[in-house]
């Protein structure tokens, strides 16, 4: 088995359901998130888009278990498969551990799921060379730049082989060129991966350019406002062109004149 | 400037600094400035260093004080070390201690004399107890500090890849990302120590506290003054010692 190269066995099946996801910081007085209801299917690149400080991030992590939701739950469909995790995520700041070399931070996740020192590092590896730094394995976080940083981070989810690789605006903090270029890889790395993936942004452009599918979150508390599925790339042309306007509003929060259930349903293309 | 020039600078600067002090310390006592019995001239330090050197105290001073400076510094350092790392990363364990340590952190070692007497007795024991509660506090605050200071995203980076659990937290987050911090203390403990090793045997364990004070009881002024160059010259070796140790263990940081 090659690392890195798995996607989920059964194309379009569930991969993650989220149910009536509420979450409150203080005892359901007030709710940062509410009725969140979800489901992302395997080969999916999702991108979950709204305004900054909307709760996007925090979804992520009740998804990634690292925040208990108040209510509801959330169901991921693991493959039985040894040796990997149903969910990874990469970091906003990248977030390596400065003590551990390249490789080191990128052998986090593989510690613990039984394999041995010779596995883990040959799938460290494989995981830098996907992302074009394996020359850089032993180099110390800080002696890369920003961009290779971050590259590190999705080495660091890839090499778990995830079913689900939760994003969490990881190139938010990049100069616009390294971004675009990060950008590009990660569209090849998820053509040839085939992988699922959660993209949380806050630019529209991004993901519009990334995403097959684009969910909005808006709202206090938050919730699911749009559900687009945006069809084939390049997303050009006029009811790409049409979609993205209703986006736009639904981000602004101003009513959307489409705004019903039915309209949702025939937005997909 | 080259670095290799600039790299031998610093060095060269600070011994010109030593040996202007020197001279300017010999001139002012030959030409009369000082009386040599208020300072001795550096240069009745050598015979009075070799005398001592012959009679055997010297190097059995040393001894005594290295026997009771390397137990203080150890087990203050692991205790308090250990105690900041807990107390840094145990909450609960925090809140326990929080009052017991403002009750306890503001007595300096030196205020234990009489217990450290009646507990231990004049003796090796009673000063190595003296050194190690000294050398504790600072250890204490340097690795509750430490474990305070990391970054919480980083725990939130190891739950994210399966490093969740306490011990797990413990292994792969706080004891890497608290090291510096950690080893900033043990320098300054390292330091510390040998001040508190004269301040525990002025009251009469034997060692270098304990012969500085018989010469100066002598008015052997050019003794004391051997003695307190000897422990700035075991400082240095201790402290040079330990920060080969410490660039080794912090590579990553630069």
């Amino acid at each position: 088995m090659a690392p890195c190269e798995t996607g989920p066995a059964s194309p379009g099946a569930v991969v993650v359901r989220l149910e009536n996801i509420g979450l409150s910081h203080d005892h359901g007085r007030s709710f940062i998130l509410r009725h969140v209801d979800l489901e992302i299917r395997a080969g999916e690149f999702v991108a979950l888009l709204g305004p900054s400080g909307v709760g996007k991030s925090t979804l992520l992590r009740v998804i990634m278990g690292l925040v208990p939701p108040s209510e509801g739950q959330v169901t991921l469909h693991a493959r039985p498969a040894q040796a990997h995790r149903p969910a990874a995520m990469v970091f906003q700041d990248a977030k390596l551990m400065p003590w551990r070399s390249v490789r080191r931070n990128v052998e986090l996740g593989l510690e613990g799921l039984g394999l041995n020192r010779a596995a883990r590092h040959a799938r460290a590896m494989a995981a830098l060379e996907l992302v074009g730094l394996a020359d850089r394995a032993e180099r110390w976080p800080r002696q890369l730049s920003g961009g290779q940083r971050q590259r590190v981070g999705v080495a660091r989810a890839l090499t778990v082989e995830p079913d689900l690789l939760l994003m969490d605006e990881p190139f938010g903090a990049l100069d616009a060129i390294t971004r675009a270029g990060l950008q590009r890889e990660l569209l090849d790395i998820h053509a040839r991966r085939q992988g699922t993936v959660l993209f949380v942004t806050h630019d529209l452009d991004e993901a519009l350019l990334l995403a097959d599918r684009i969910i909005i979150l808006q709202g206090h508390p938050a919730g699911v406002k749009g559900d687009f599925m945006v069809g084939p790339r390049p997303h050009e042309g006029a009811a790409v062109q049409a979609m993205a306007a209703r986006m736009k509003r639904l981000i602004a929060g101003e009513p959307d004149p489409g705004a019903d259930a039915a309209y949702w349903q025939a937005s997909e293309i | 400037m080259s670095q290799a020039r600039a790299h031998l600078l610093r060095p060269a600067l600070g011994l010109a600094g030593v040996v202007v002090l020197f001279g300017v310390w010999e001139g002012a006592v030959r030409w009369g400035w000082i009386q040599s019995g208020f300072l001795p001239a550096p240069s009745s330090l050598g015979p009075a260093w070799l005398d001592e050197v012959r009679s055997g105290a010297w190097v059995q001073a040393i001894r005594d004080s290295l026997t009771h400076y390397l137990t203080g510094l150890v087990a203050g350092s692991v205790m308090g070390t250990l105690v900041g790392l807990l107390c840094g990363a145990l909450p609960v364990l925090d809140g326990l201690l929080s009052g017991i340590v403002r009750v306890l952190r503001p007595i300096p070692g030196l205020a234990w004399v009489p217990f450290a007497i009646l507990w231990f007795g004049l003796n090796t024991a009673g000063a190595t107890f003296i050194i190690a509660i000294s050398v504790f506090w600072i250890n204490f605050y340097a690795a509750y500090g430490a474990v305070r200071a990391i970054d919480p995203d980083l725990y939130e980076v190891a739950a994210a890849f399966g490093h969740g659990g306490f011990w797990a937290r413990l292994r792969t987050v706080v004891l890497p990302a608290a090291s510096p911090g950690v080893l900033d203390g043990l320098r300054t403990g390292i330091g510390q120590a040998w001040m508190s090793v004269v301040a525990a045997e002025l009251f009469g364990v034997p060692g270098i506290g304990a012969r500085m004070m018989q010469a100066s009881s002598l008015l052997a002024t050019d003794l004391v003054v051997v003695y307190m160059l000897t422990m700035a010259l075991l400082y240095a070796v201790t402290d040079t010692l330990f920060m080969l140790v410490r660039r080794r263990l912090l590579g990553w940081q630069g």
